[in-house]
């Protein structure tokens, strides 16, 4: 028995060695060679300044902007750091809600959330991830629906006609993956960059 | 449900198994010891390492010997773990400054990792720094999961061997088991994620001024070669808290098949090394065939579960069509969800790409249901094999009384000492699951963690120590397991679940292989059609069944009754 103990020791060592130092750094080397750009975080840039990931949502609250979805982050609440408050699309402490679909808390956000979006598109059924926190809380998209659902209220706080705002929506909309993998999907963030430069031509 | 979604769960069925045969093929020639195509790159590599730690490459051991090795080897693995943690203050590679991991959480990670659990009390970019994520949690990756290729490995030796003292050598196993199968593949399946958009850097969270002025720290770090192990492995443990849910660490729904395939490539791989082995590939066949039975069942009623959406919220005027998306990833959607879940249940990955917390309660019946069968629908790497022949024991066992007739498999007459080894082996997961669930829910420090009222707070009682004991190491993650109590009897559930399943199953491996084998005769019952694979399938529901049924009856079936009668909690 004694004698694995040898064995136990220098394979521990190695084997850290060789997959927890040897294969990240090459897999880093790699990576940061051939693809550079999503090694880094996919980083969005406008006039040199970093604005976002375009895998990372944030929290669009102004009206001429296309809104994201719930997000159920949090983040160390200001007036106490031993505590943690809402703090939606904090990109450092990704989660979801965990609400259960029982939880009476779960139903009452969303009837508010509800409530508050109603005008935006009156006689339209609401689209269910306009209301739902993503598990990640970080989720750059919205769907196809969601977006258009935010159409009239953007034009009309923009200035824009209904029409040049809904081609940036088809515009900024990515199919599924080779045809049939999870569902089309909008980018929120590359939307409302491409709002702002429509805005800015104007 | 709709076309699309189901052309997704048919299209990954396919592809496991087309790559079954090939990695059969494959890890046969390489846990033979015979020449690969990567040998001329790595048996040098080998060599070092045996000479290093003086083992003697050719020399096999008594499954005593080998499952000590194994043993000596884990502990000193979790100790390293627990320490890189605690010391993580004075380390390099901490750009963010992480501060010492507190020494309940360091103890139920480290248990948590070399179990290959990877239960998270811990939140990824919130509590560790980049050298412990890399020296320590993607080591325990690689190890945890090459410990149980080669266990599983053992095993099938001692169904194919004759009259034999030995099973392998435990050095030479886990060695092969990471340099030619788990690195070469995590090395591809890493960088293709970040070819899809994965990060993989040495430097710490970015600074970006959002176009509405605000200043949001985006978390950054060698991802993607620690997604790739974690996947292929069956860990499932995320760099981030929201694990594959992140978009970082699971950016497209092409990275979700790729991770979904990961997951049972391995486990799905030896089913064809075990009927290689032991000189039969239908045998093989049909145990694959029987785990894939029990996963069409799973991944149906999650996909269903979660594509009729949450009947609270159509009164809201909410659009019921698009399904429960609370807690799911738009990339991703309802089927690509519901089939990653029950995935990740069914081998003991444990990653998930949306919060089970928030499923529907049918739809978090699923990966319940997975994990209390034992994870044997392929299973954790190895870890699904070997639980899945435990199960076969059985059912020649019940078998073999019905008819009255000593039963017998691959030609190995099972006695008493396998029947009971195996017994002992498969009691661990209930007393675990079910001892620890009922102790916790009548206490106060367990009750004090739920999360969500009503039944759903007991299911996430329950689902945490099934987890645990089932070392897959998903969660309902609203309860807050990161007190001195979940710590602990997680830990313990994870110890237990993982080393006192391998050691009777060991001892039953050194048992067989010590057997003559007997010709086929015509009384033999045959163990590769479908006779048998129904048989298989139904020891396995009614052994779950029995013991678990009255714990689902007050979790997820009470609240389904609940939602569907309009009530809330």
């Amino acid at each position: 028995m004694l004698k694995e103990l040898r064995p136990a020791l220098v394979m521990v060592a190695a084997l850290t060695a060789v997959t927890g130092l040897a294969y990240p750094l090459a897999v880093t080397g790699i990576a940061q060679t051939i693809f550079p750009t999503q090694a880094n975080g996919s980083l969005v840039t406008r006039d040199g300044t970093v604005v976002g990931s375009s895998l990372i949502g944030q929290g669009f609250t102004g009206p001429g902007f296309f809104h994201p979805r719930p997000s159920a982050t949090t983040g160390p609440d200001p007036a106490d750091p031993a505590k943690s408050a809402a703090q939606p699309y904090n990109a450092a402490a990704s989660g979801g809600s965990n609400a259960g679909p029982t939880a009476k808390a779960l139903v009452d956000r969303v009837r508010e959330d509800a409530g508050r979006l109603a005008g935006d598109a009156p006689g339209t059924p609401l689209p269910v991830d306009l209301v739902t926190a993503s598990g990640s809380g970080l989720d750059p998209h919205l769907s196809p629906a969601a977006a258009d659902f935010q159409v009239l209220r953007v034009a009309k706080a923009r200035g824009l006609p209904e029409s040049a705002v809904r081609a940036l929506v088809a515009a900024n909309t990515t199919p599924r993956p080779l045809g049939f993998l999870g569902e089309p999907v909008v980018n929120v963030l590359a939307l409302n960059l491409a709002l702002d430069e429509a805005a800015r031509q104007k | 449900m709709t076309m699309n979604g189901w052309i997704q769960i048919l299209v990954f069925i396919a592809l496991v198994a087309a790559v079954t045969r090939p990695l059969g093929g494959f890890m046969t020639r390489v846990f033979a010891g015979e020449r690969t195509m990567l040998s001329p790159v790595l048996t040098p590599v080998e060599r070092v390492l045996y000479r290093m730690a003086g083992v003697d490459a050719k020399a096999e051991q008594h499954w005593v010997t080998y499952a000590v090795a194994m043993l000596l080897f884990n502990l000193f693995g979790m100790v390293l773990l627990y320490a890189l943690q605690r010391l993580q203050g004075v380390l390099p590679l901490n750009p963010q400054g992480m501060a010492a991991v507190p020494a309940d959480l360091a103890f139920n990670t480290a248990a948590s990792f070399t179990t290959n659990t990877n239960w998270q009390n811990y939140g990824g970019e919130t509590t560790l720094g980049h050298l412990v994520q890399m020296a320590g949690l993607t080591v325990q990756n690689f190890v945890s999961a090459a410990t149980g290729i080669a266990l599983a490995v053992a095993l099938v030796r001692g169904f194919a061997r004759e009259s034999a003292r030995t099973l392998g050598n435990f050095w030479v196993d886990l060695t092969r088991a990471t340099l030619y199968v788990l690195l070469p593949l995590s090395f591809v399946l890493a960088l293709a994620l970040v070819w899809q958009g994965v990060p993989q850097t040495l430097a710490g969270a970015v600074d970006a001024t959002t176009l509405e002025g605000a200043k949001q720290t985006i978390a950054l770090g060698p991802v993607a070669s620690q997604e790739a192990i974690k996947m292929l492995g069956t860990n499932g443990g995320g760099f981030f808290n929201a694990n594959s849910a992140h978009p970082f660490e699971n950016p497209t729904a092409l990275s979700n098949l790729l991770q979904m395939l990961a997951i049972f490539a391995v486990g799905a791989g030896l089913t064809n090394l075990f009927g290689r082995m032991v000189g039969d590939e239908r045998q093989g066949w049909a145990i694959l065939a029987a785990m894939g039975v029990l996963f069409v069942i799973g991944v149906t009623v999650a996909y269903w579960a979660e594509a009729q959406g949450n009947p609270a919220f159509a009164a809201l005027g909410v659009d019921p069509a698009a399904g429960n998306m609370e807690g799911k990833e738009t990339r991703f959607g309802i089927a690509a969800t519901a089939l990653f879940a029950t995935i990740t249940t069914a081998a003991s990955c444990g990653a998930v790409n949306g919060m089970h917390d928030s499923f529907m309660p049918l739809g978090g019946m699923v990966p319940l249901v997975n994990m209390m069968l034992g994870e044997i629908i392929v299973g954790g790497v190895g870890a699904g094999l070997y639980g899945m022949l435990l199960f076969v024991v059985i059912a020649l066992f019940v078998a073999g009384l019905m008819v009255g007739r000593t039963p017998e498999y691959l030609g190995k007459k099972l006695e008493a000492k396998e029947v009971k080894m195996t017994v002992l082996a498969i009691l661990c997961l209930p007393l675990m699951m079910l001892g620890l669930t009922s102790v916790a829910v009548v206490t106060d420090t367990g009750v004090a963690s739920i999360a969500n009222p009503g039944p759903h707070g007991f299911s996430e009682v329950l689902y945490a120590y099934v987890s645990g004991a089932a070392n897959n190491g998903s969660a309902f993650g609203g309860l807050g397991g990161n007190t001195l109590w979940y710590n602990l009897t997680i830990a313990l559930a994870m110890l237990v679940g993982r080393f006192l399943v391998i050691v009777p199953m060991m001892a039953m491996a050194g048992a067989l292989a010590a057997k003559r084998r007997a010709p086929a005769s015509s009384g033999s019952f045959p163990t590769h059609d479908a006779l048998f694979v129904g048989l298989l399938v139904g020891v396995i529901l009614i052994v779950g069944g029995l013991t678990f049924f009255p714990a689902l009856a007050l979790g997820p079936i009470a609240e389904h009754l609940a939602m569907n009668a309009g009530t809330l909690f």
